[in-house]
């Protein structure tokens, strides 16, 4: 059955690789609804967390293709109760409408906080899962909204013991 | 006192290091680089962006031959052929643009059949990438999905170590091919050349460990079989496994078939040896995969052509599944055990595990299907008295003259099949075939590849009319590099496998495969190649033996029944169990 997974994949540092991972989905026509990637806590290793929406024997394989990758450490597919996961929006909206009272509420009801206020615009961040995030644009659009932007997701695993450990052995080993 | 003693130690080891440590341009690093890896051979063409690593070329004439193709798609099936006879790394040259997207198909192909290739292409200067400069391609996002590996390099100091890794990649591990561009700036500028050969990759592991677990499992399942079969697939070839797979069969009395890639892998006059798997493979190998219980599938990946349906396939059996390749496990068909490692490893592990057996019964019921397909389809095709020419006779005298020991390299089709199943192979590494892609026009530069690779070695290629129109310029190569490979065009005049189906499955209706096919010795003879036609029964012992007889290249055209088909043959997507003999 199709639903929403999380896959893991941690690399090399190295031009392309989003590349080589994202064709290897193309390959089998799975859309990848987002992706996050950025440094790990060492140098030169760097973690992708791709959603995407699939089923888990598909993404089992796929996960198998992307590991043989030769700049590729491990790669894991995750269920949506495996990870704990945040995404995190920006919305621009007119500074006017901060004459209202009730957008400050709105704010600070909703766990968002104020960024950056200039003459013309202020910047609100919120972290939280998809559906919060998209809620929240409903209920800032009568106040002027001008702009909108959210991350993929960032996602830690439930069931992982040493992926810190993991990673601070590699880097020991390849300093060696 | 020890970092005293230490110290002096390695400014010397430094000093020396420094002292040999040319400063060379990087062309001549890229061939530097080669010789070190142990390359004698290429196969290439060049052009604008190349234009430094053949000048380089130039002064290495003596260490290094280089063929020159007359296509870049030639350079890369060349280089396949020369990889699979020889077990050494192939290398093919081409510029940017054109000769580098010319080296698609080759790279595919040698994708899907496991091959070691290094591909060098020249690019534009590092100034001009991404504006769509003359003869400038994006090789690299091209080929990301049909190499093992690839890497653009833009800086001369940065050609030794991609060189390196390049031929570590390639030939570890499941085999694949690489491949390396680098700018024109980058083959032009100086550096201090220093050449380390690559032996680790921190995120790749080419060889898993062992696990005992699973050969004890494995091992366990086996002793309890009472019908075992061992599937031979192109693993076993690749790790040097051939002996010790003979071993495991032997000790416990298993029969064994062969994928179309592990064909020779096991010599087929073996007592143990039961054909060819799949689609156009033999009936027994086929219908009793869906009556063995536990199956042994080492160095294969359950290609669709081997399996049919899926859902039906081998339902009886538990599988154990020996592949080196962890994406390949669980892939198609789910392991019961899966040994997740090198194929000889492995092998030479489960024999000291396994008991000795005797599965006679089994054995029989082999004889039994073999018995019922020469009576239906082998023994006319083999040794018709009457009628056109088969290409099955055809085949049989070449593996009768050649003692089953010539290397043989075929293209695709009907030919193909034909010749995989009736040459009577000897030696390990003996068959050359396009499997997994299927390239047409893949064999006559393969053979040549192979001809280089293995010169002590007969080489005959086995074309039909259409797959050698393909590619049929490198007789131009043949010629001009003296490459003695026996060409034998078995003509029918169709595009014979698709004509096949178009009778079996399209009512007949002949949709574009009729070839009119213009004169092939007189082609020959337009490059200086001695060849012949045959069209008649009592001509082509003789001609064989004039063929084989002749030093260097020869063609030997052999015109052939128009509409035969290959039979036994399993419908596409049908179970195997329902392979039909007529």
């Amino acid at each position: 059955m199709q639903k929403e997974y999380t896959v893991t994949v941690y690399t090399e540092d190295r031009i392309g690789i989003t590349n080589r991972i994202t064709i290897i989905f193309t390959r089998r026509g799975i859309n990848i609804t987002s992706l996050t990637t950025a440094e790990t806590e060492i140098p030169g290793v760097y973690k992708f967390i791709i959603t995407v929406m699939s089923t888990r024997e598909k993404l089992d394989k796929v996960v198998g293709q992307i590991e043989k990758l030769i700049e590729i450490h491990r790669a894991f597919v995750h269920e949506e109760d495996e990870v704990v996961y945040q995404e995190l929006a920006l919305y621009k909206i007119s500074t006017k409408s901060l004459e209202s009272g009730d957008i400050e509420r709105l704010i600070r009801d909703h766990q968002a906080r104020i960024l950056t206020i200039t003459a013309d615009y202020f910047v609100i961040e919120k972290t939280g899962h998809q559906q919060e995030l998209t809620d929240f644009i409903k209920k800032l659009e009568p106040y002027g909204l001008i702009e909108y932007s959210k991350s993929g997701r960032v996602a830690i695993v439930k069931w992982s013991r040493r992926f810190h450990e993991h990673l601070k052995e590699l880097q020991a080993s390849s300093e060696a | 006192m020890q970092q005293k003693d230490v110290l002096p130690m390695k400014a010397e080891k430094a000093d020396k290091r420094l002292s040999a440590k040319p400063v060379i341009t990087g062309s001549e690093a890229v061939i530097r680089s080669l010789i070190a890896e142990g390359v004698d051979t290429i196969f290439g063409y060049p052009g604008g962006a190349i234009m430094p690593i053949y000048d380089a070329l130039y002064d290495f004439q003596d260490q290094v031959h280089h063929i020159l193709v007359r296509h870049e798609q030639g350079a890369t099936h060349a280089a396949q052929g020369y990889a699979r006879s020889s077990g050494k790394v192939g290398v093919a040259f081409a510029t940017s643009g054109p000769g580098a997207t010319n080296l698609v198909t080759g790279l595919a192909d040698a994708y899907m059949d496991s091959t070691p290739m290094v591909c060098i292409t020249g690019q534009v200067a590092a100034s001009l990438l991404g504006t769509d400069a003359f003869q400038e391609t994006d090789v690299i996002g091209i080929t990301m999905p049909i190499t093992k590996w690839n890497i653009q390099v833009t800086r001369q100091e940065d050609i030794p170590g991609a060189i390196a890794k390049a031929f570590y990649i390639a030939r570890s591990g499941r085999p694949g091919p690489v491949l390396v561009d680098i700018t024109k700036n980058a083959q032009f500028g100086e550096f201090e050349y220093e050449y380390v050969p690559c032996t680790h990759i921190r995120s790749y592991q080419p060889v898993p460990e062992l696990k005992q677990d699973a050969v004890k499992a494995a091992a366990a399942l086996i002793n309890e079989a009472k019908k075992p079969f061992l599937l031979v697939g192109h693993g076993v070839l690749l790790s040097g496994a051939e002996k010790a797979l003979i071993a495991l069969a032997e000790k416990a009395h298993i029969p064994m078939a062969s994928t179309l890639l592990g064909l020779s892998a096991v010599p087929v006059d073996h007592p143990l040896y039961v054909g060819l798997l799949g689609m156009h493979g033999n009936y027994g190998p086929n219908v009793l995969t869906g009556e063995c219980d536990v199956l042994i599938a080492v160095g294969m990946r359950f290609d669709d052509r081997v399996t049919g349906d899926v859902a039906s396939y081998a339902n009886k059996a538990k599988v154990v599944h020996i592949e080196i390749d962890a994406a390949e496990i669980n892939k198609i068909i789910t392991a019961e055990v899966a040994i997740h490692a090198d194929a000889k490893t492995a092998l030479e592990a489960l024999v000291t595990d396994v008991q000795p057996a005797n599965h006679d019964e089994w054995l029989a019921e082999f004889k039994a299907a073999h018995q019922k397909e020469y009576d239906k389809v082998q023994h006319g095709e083999l040794y018709p008295e009457a009628g056109e020419l088969k290409m099955a006779e055809v085949v049989r005298l070449i593996s009768e003259k050649t003692k089953g020991e010539a290397v043989l390299v075929t293209d695709v089709g009907q030919h193909q099949m034909i010749a995989s199943r009736y040459y009577r192979f000897k030696n390990p590494n003996t068959n050359i075939t396009s499997g997994g892609m299927g390239t047409m026009g893949f064999s006559l530069p393969a053979a040549m590849g192979a001809k280089m690779g293995t010169p002590e070695k007969e080489v005959v290629a086995v074309i039909g009319d259409g797959c050698f129109q393909m590619t049929l310029q490198e007789l131009g190569t043949i010629y001009q590099s003296k490459i003695g490979v026996k060409i034998v065009i078995l003509n029918n005049n169709f595009l014979g496998m698709v004509r096949q189906w178009q009778q079996l499955f399209f009512d007949k209706r002949y949709s574009s495969t009729e070839m009119v096919n213009p004169d092939f010795v007189q082609i020959a003879k337009g490059f200086f190649i001695p060849g012949k036609k045959v069209t008649a029964r009592e001509d082509i012992s003789a001609a064989i033996d004039e063929m084989l007889a002749t030093d260097g290249a020869y063609l030997l055209e052999v015109v052939v029944e128009k509409e035969d088909n290959v039979f036994p043959m399993v419908p596409a997507g049908a179970p195997v169990s329902t392979i039909r003999l007529e």
